[in-house]
């Protein structure tokens, strides 16, 4: 089974949920937890463990000027605006690059080749017996952390439950965690911008047929427009955590508070098993 | 010479367009005939990559100098590296005013 962890909004608490989730989960069988918030991964914060570290590359195209003739079609093709053709020299622009392959294909000299570029790495990190966590981390500068997010899922593959934790908004880093996922958990809070990017989060995840549910994170227990957003969506509240001194000082210290209050413990472990049954899966 | 003025509109007498890649107009001016001839950026809506798609254009036209606003990292390192100058227009001035100043080396040169 594969949870998204989503939120439309940043700083609602995702990784927050995540890591208490997966913890809370992994003392009753096993999880891999990964971090698909490529441009500011933090999981790992919550988790001492030594880790692994494999490089993700994407192809970029390498110009034979010796065969090439600056016919220009290259450039023209590249809708990413990676390649301008001078009439002697060739420019490439190398984080526009979305690695389509099309120059290479397109070229009638056959004077483009392909390299590797590094742009990332992918953690990977045995935190106990049973939870994994696996982070994608791209590089500083670089603009685009879809390779780096799909390396990561790629290398939780083959795990019966994975948690993925996405980045905020509902963008392109988000759909691409989303995608192929069975349950999407959407973390909000109490304020009217969790509610606007809820909504938004909430369209993403309808229009991509996938089942959701909420969470209202830092609930002040006033959450009368949320809880009539959700009805109105058909979105189930699955969870409120308030808005507690004791939870914030835990996790201001990097600890997780489902940890130092088992009842929470509890609560991530029935909420885990409430999905199991809305997916027809097996806790 | 030819020139390139970003531009609002399709004549001399538009305001220049601030934003290179993403101007709704290019603005062909030969001096040596003094006609102007405007073309749509077909890039002005697209996604991404506008600056240097937008500097093919140029290039492609054999311009050697451009007036507008500012320009994007990228942009400035397809324009540079085609050598074509780029100077900066007075807010709110035409095309024709601009390129009556660029004559007059009333304008700054950004690259």
């Amino acid at each position: 089974m594969k949870i998204v962890v989503a939120s439309g909004k940043g700083g609602t608490g995702k990784s927050t949920f995540s890591a208490n989730f997966a913890w809370s989960i992994s003392r009753g069988r096993d999880v891999v937890l990964v971090d698909c918030d490529v441009e500011e991964p933090n999981l790992h914060l919550f988790f001492s463990a030594g880790k692994s570290e494999s490089g993700v590359t994407m192809p970029i195209p390498v110009f034979d000027t010796g065969k090439c003739d600056f016919c220009g079609k290259c450039g023209e093709f590249c809708r990413y605006g990676a390649i301008a053709v001078l009439p002697e020299k060739i420019m490439f622009f190398d984080d526009l690059c979305h690695s389509c392959g099309g120059c290479r294909i397109i070229c009638p000299k056959e004077a483009i080749s392909e390299t590797e570029r590094v742009i990332g790495k992918v953690w990977d990190a045995p935190v106990d017996e049973h939870l994994r966590l696996i982070t994608g981390v791209l590089d500083e500068g670089e603009p685009n952390g879809i390779p780096v997010i799909k390396a990561a899922k790629e290398a939780a593959e083959g795990n019966d439950l994975v948690i993925y934790d996405a980045s905020p908004g509902t963008a392109c880093p988000v759909i691409e965690t989303i995608e192929g996922s069975d349950y999407v958990v959407l973390v909000t809070e109490s304020t009217p911008f969790g509610l606007h990017d809820l909504r938004l989060a909430a369209e993403v995840v309808r229009k991509l047929c996938i089942p959701a549910g909420v969470v209202i994170n830092r609930s002040d227990g006033e959450d009368d427009e949320t809880e009539a957003f959700c009805r109105e969506a058909g979105l189930d509240i699955h969870m409120k955590i308030p808005f507690d001194r004791e939870i914030a000082r835990l996790q201001s210290r990097g600890d997780l508070f489902s940890v130092a209050m088992p009842e929470w413990q509890e609560r991530f472990f029935e909420l885990f098993e409430d999905i199991c049954i809305r997916t027809g899966g097996a806790p | 010479m030819k020139m390139c003025i970003t531009a609002k509109g399709d004549t001399p007498d538009a305001q220049v367009e601030e934003r290179f890649g993403r101007a709704p107009f290019f603005i062909f001016h030969e001096s040596e005939q003094d006609t102007y001839t405007a073309e749509t950026n077909v890039f002005a809506d697209a996604a991404g990559g506008v600056g240097p798609r937008s500097a093919q254009v140029l290039i492609d036209h054999g311009a050697t100098v451009l007036i507008t606003g500012q320009l994007g990292g990228n942009a400035r390192r397809a324009l540079e590296g085609a050598g074509i100058e780029v100077y900066q227009a007075v807010t709110g001035s035409t095309v024709r005013e601009a390129v009556t100043a660029y004559r007059e080396n009333r304008l700054n040169r950004i690259l």
